[in-house]
């Protein structure tokens, strides 16, 4: 019953939204999704929260693996300022054992994720965003009880040196958007792993 | 003393002709031919310099796969590749993979996959960390997820962000050659 109500708000919340996902602008659904602790977590369950810094992400995934650590940093700075990270594995693990739940809480406990690492079990939410690959990010704020999609894409310009990035896309996203100003860059591309449906 | 001074400019002679005769058949024999080589020399390359191998102007017809060994769905479409390559290379249909594998895992990736997948095409590897700045030039629609394929010839060009059978990829190449 529960799958069935976010599958319909998700079908309506998408019927706005253009084909193949959210654009710069679009207002964004709210999902409610199994987290590794066993809670459902829901955006509605933030209500401090300035916004939200979505990422589809995965285990089995390299370049998800070669930006975990940046993510865990980011949401240690920007949750304090009011943009928690929420992560989703959007892949079906009978594709990528890998991605399996139980794999996710071993991975999350591994690498002590201070954010909430989601389930779409049923790869209902994934489409309505648009994600295409792992890791996408979707940095949502609100605005007048809207989620309103900011920026959409890559973390950084560099997955595999941290220390080499030059360009902290999602980061100046969010402190733009702290500012009170649109992130510009506000759309992004990286290499990712294709994210399958069953 | 007679003998020997005799015996050894004799040898000397022999040896002249046999040896290079040896040296080549040494050679000959563990050199194959061009087609059964293995493609074992893997050029790293950043953006600017893959970018001539998608834009080559020849008669020819370019399929270009960016794949990597842990993607997989490109592992699973692999075949379809490689059987391309067999069974068209006569016609002017050019196969390049080019592999996102980290450059630190080309021995212990890499390599073993294109021997134990018997990969003839030519394969490179492309090391360019700032994504954002190139996918667009690969193709615009491109989100930056692999398996994703370029096929073009001087008819024109076509990208396609999915996998493929061969009998699909089969037709393309028949609607283009």
């Amino acid at each position: 019953m529960k799958n069935t109500v976010i599958f319909l708000f998700s079908l309506f919340a998408g019927y706005s939204a253009s084909a193949g996902g959210y654009e710069v602008g679009d207002k964004a659904t709210d999902f409610k999704l199994k987290n590794v602790d066993g809670s459902y977590v829901s955006l509605e369950d933030y209500p401090g929260a300035k916004g939200f810094i979505v990422i589809f992400t995965c285990n089995h995934c390299p370049y998800a693996v070669a930006w975990e650590d940046r993510i865990i940093a980011l949401d240690k700075e920007y949750k304090e300022k009011g943009y928690p990270v929420i992560a989703v594995n959007p892949n079906d693990p009978e594709l990528y054992p890998e991605d399996s739940f139980e794999k996710m809480k071993i991975r999350a406990k591994e690498k002590g994720f201070t954010f909430p690492y989601l389930f779409d079990e049923d790869q209902k939410v994934y489409p309505v965003y648009g994600a295409k690959r792992t890791p996408h990010v979707f940095l949502l704020n609100k605005e007048k009880g809207d989620l309103i999609v900011k920026y959409i894409g890559a973390i950084d310009d560099n997955y595999k040196d941290a220390s080499a990035v030059q360009e902290t896309y999602l980061a100046d996203a969010v402190d733009a958007l702290l500012d009170g100003e649109d992130p510009d860059p506000d759309f992004t591309k990286a290499i990712g792993c294709s994210i399958k449906a069953k | 003393m007679v003998l020997k001074n005799k015996i050894i400019p004799a040898t000397k002679r022999s040896m002249t002709i046999i040896l290079p005769m040896l040296i080549f058949i040494l050679l000959s024999s563990c050199r194959s031919t061009p087609e059964k080589k293995m493609n074992e020399n893997i050029p790293v390359l950043n953006f600017e310099q893959l970018e001539p191998y998608l834009n080559k102007e020849s008669d020819s017809t370019y399929v270009v796969n960016f794949w990597a060994t842990w993607c997989k769905p490109c592992v699973k479409e692999m075949p379809a590749f490689l059987k391309l390559d067999s069974l068209y290379r006569d016609q002017k249909v050019k196969v390049l993979l080019v592999s996102l594998d980290f450059p630190e895992n080309i021995e212990s990736q890499v390599k073993p996959f294109i021997r134990e997948n018997n990969v003839h095409a030519e394969v490179v590897l492309l090391d360019d960390p700032n994504a954002n700045a190139w996918i667009n030039k690969v193709d615009s629609s491109w989100s930056g997820a692999i398996p994703a394929t370029v096929i073009y010839n001087s008819k024109g060009r076509d990208f396609y962000e999915r996998t493929f059978e061969f009998e699909e990829l089969e037709e393309i190449i028949k609607s283009k050659i």
